[in-house]
């Protein structure tokens, strides 16, 4: 599309008027008048929104601290000593260290990878689940839309940590990778139901708008009313739901860890953290503070953004 | 239901080859939880190359429902097609595949809507929607279709086409939008364009400015319309013929010229006496009593005998048949020489 629209930019420095200008037509943006793309009306809000650039700070952050660990921290996590168990901060280590004498606030920073990981890609696997049924649903109706909204009804009703619970004790002692690949499946597989009811409503009430009709009055068949169409116009609340989600998910990787059928030692995750800092909360607070605020901050900042950012692209509140 | 198959087709003889667009027997009903609504009840009419056919009615009287049909976009369920025909160029629309159908759409019957703000996806630019079906139909690339995109909006008269290609359509007056709308269903070059009520949601000026365009593009670009609206007064420059629909069926057909100046059906008879006129003072407005049908529970014999006030037994009792009147007329009331008359003194 943005090939298109810088074509349309250059043909403009020839425009010319039309062959009888309407008198009087109101809307009518002057000659200087410059075409936007939603794109860009989204991201002139945006510049403006104190949120947007907060939690943009935030996730970026993360996500730096995801990528590349060392450059916040020289301190190795997992180089512990129980001579400085509970020892206040000295050299790299600014919050001191935890039950184990490893660094709390490395430990905290190499954790970042592990929750970010299950988060987006729990999300990912959602959003994907979701899109599928809940436009299928939405869109054919009938008896699809019976069977898919039982199915979301019936995996709705397990309770996710139970169910993680059952499904998580089968993999036992795995490799770390496939571990983090468990959990996130199981958090995916459970967690998509929210997210595929906001698309199938969504859907269905763009399936009714007006330019369906007209698309499907212009020959457009299934594929392209629903890919062009439908979806682009019922995405808004699933990136919402999904962003929420996003930060859900983390939270549920840490709950999952912190009971002990998550993410294990080797892996770093502020879930274990947290389970541990909680057992040793009276002799120091930091090694359960440290981590419970990246868990907090991560989460708040996924959710700031994606509501920035649906306020921003969605054409109906302009 | 039989009657209607043996109906004269009014007006004006049909050409060798047959006529363009022909819709037979039309029957289409609403399955719903509270019943079924006979939306539709053998509704028949036609459309040659290079007319304009307006159909007339209240909300509800089935006349964008027939237009759906046409264009195999009804939402079904609710709606069916329980019977008729629906020819295009002789052959039968409703027993083709969904495929072959789709062909048919946007490249020889195009349709516009009431409401284009609606009717045009609110995320992307408007160039990008009329250029869509180019490039997905005709195969055209991005440059040729953009190119074409703004030959369309020039020729429906939208200021420095070029320029705003790239709005949305929340960027565009009422006016403009209808004109993008028009430009869209344009694009494939269709034979066939129905209007539904495109003027309805415009103010009444720009009202006056479709309208022209749609008369000046319908000779220009030598299509066949199908003007769809309950204003009488939108009709009276641009259509050739009349249908007047009323309950899902088509009570009156006439050229406009004859319609207006002698209605032979009660019904348009109410219609045209309740239009306010400038000439005439002091006089309470005419209105017609009662309201229209409720379509699951729709009156014995003539549909409209509850609200006519020319009703006799017999309308209670019978369903009148299209009367064929002297120049090629019809009229489905069992007195519509009488109203005729009555009108014409």
């Amino acid at each position: 599309m943005s090939d298109f629209e810088t074509v349309a930019a250059t043909e403009n420095q020839a425009a010319r008027r039309g062959p009888s200008g309407e008198p009087g037509a109101p809307n009518q943006i002057g000659a200087a008048h410059k075409p936007r793309s939603l794109a860009g009306d989204a991201w002139r809000d945006l510049r403006r929104s104190p949120i947007f650039w907060i939690s943009l700070a935030l996730v970026v952050i993360f996500t730096l601290m995801a990528v590349i660990p060392g450059v916040f921290t020289t301190n190795d996590p997992s180089d512990c000593l129980l001579s400085r168990q509970h020892a206040g901060p000295s050299g790299g280590a600014i919050f001191g260290y935890d039950f184990q004498g490893c660094d709390t606030y490395s430990r905290a920073v190499y954790g970042t990878r592990a929750s970010l990981l299950v988060g987006a890609l729990s999300a990912l696997g959602t959003g994907v689940i979701a899109l599928v049924v809940g436009m299928l649903a939405g869109y054919f109706g009938r008896w699809i839309d019976a069977v898919l909204s039982r199915v979301i009804d019936v995996v709705l009703g397990i309770p996710l940590l139970l169910a993680a619970i059952v499904l998580l004790k089968r993999v036992g002692s795995a490799s770390p990778t496939v571990r983090i690949t468990a959990v996130i499946f199981v958090l995916a597989i459970l967690g998509w139901t929210t997210a595929a009811r906001v698309v199938r409503s969504s859907v269905i009430t763009a399936k009714e708008q007006d330019y369906v009709a007209a698309a499907r009055m212009l020959g457009a068949g299934h594929g392209r009313i629903m890919w062009r169409h439908i979806l682009p116009n019922s995405l808004a609340p699933a990136i919402v739901v999904l962003t929420i989600a996003l930060g859900s998910f983390i939270a549920a990787e840490a709950t999952l860890s912190f009971l002990g059928i998550g993410l294990k030692a080797p892996t770093i995750s502020w879930g274990q953290d947290i389970d541990t800092g909680r057992i040793h909360m009276r002799e120091s607070a930091t090694p359960l503070i440290v981590p419970s605020t990246f868990l907090a901050l991560t989460v708040l900042a996924f959710i700031m953004l994606g509501d920035a950012i649906r306020d921003a692209f969605d054409p109906k509140l302009r | 239901m039989t009657q209607s198959a043996v109906r004269p087709t009014p007006a004006s003889p049909t050409p060798p080859g047959g006529h363009l667009l022909e819709v037979r027997d039309l029957h289409v009903e609403f399955r719903t939880h509270e019943g079924v609504a006979r939306v539709i009840n053998g509704v028949s009419y036609h459309l040659d190359a290079g007319e304009t056919l307006a159909v007339l009615g209240e909300s509800g009287s089935g006349k964008s429902v027939t237009a759906q049909a046409i264009m195999g976009i009804l939402d079904t369920p609710p709606a069916h097609v329980r019977s008729g025909q629906i020819l295009y160029r002789g052959r039968d629309l409703l027993t083709q595949s969904e495929e072959q159908r789709r062909q048919v759409r946007g490249k020889e019957i195009a349709m516009i809507f009431q409401d284009a703000l609606s009717a045009l996806n609110p995320v992307f630019p408007v160039g990008w929607q009329i250029g869509e079906t180019l490039r997905q139909r005709q195969g055209m690339s991005k440059a040729d279709a953009r190119r074409r995109a703004v030959e369309l909006m020039d020729l429906v008269k939208i200021p420095a086409a070029a320029k705003r290609l790239g709005d949305y359509p929340h960027q565009f007056s009422g006016g403009m939008r209808q004109r993008v709308m028009i430009a869209m269903a344009l694009a494939l070059d269709p034979k066939v364009l129905i209007a539904d009520e495109p003027t309805t949601a415009l103010d009444v000026t720009v009202q006056a400015q479709i309208m022209d365009l749609l008369a000046d593009l319908r000779r220009d670009l030598d299509m066949a319309m199908i003007l769809i609206t309950h204003d009488l007064g939108v009709v009276a420059g641009v259509a050739d013929r009349i249908a007047v629909m009323y309950a899902g069926r088509i009570v009156e057909h006439a050229d406009v010229r004859s319609l207006y100046r002698s209605p032979a059906h009660p019904y348009t008879k109410g219609l045209l006496e309740s239009i306010p006129r400038l000439d005439v003072r002091g006089q309470a407005l005419s209105t017609i009593k009662g309201l229209p049908p409720n379509l699951m529970r729709i009156p014995s014999g003539c549909p409209f005998h509850p609200r006519c006030p020319y009703v006799q037994q017999v309308c209670v009792d019978v369903v009148p048949h299209d009367l064929v009147l002297g120049d090629g007329r019809t009229s489905a009331c069992h007195f519509a020489q009488e109203v005729r008359d009555d009108s014409a003194r």
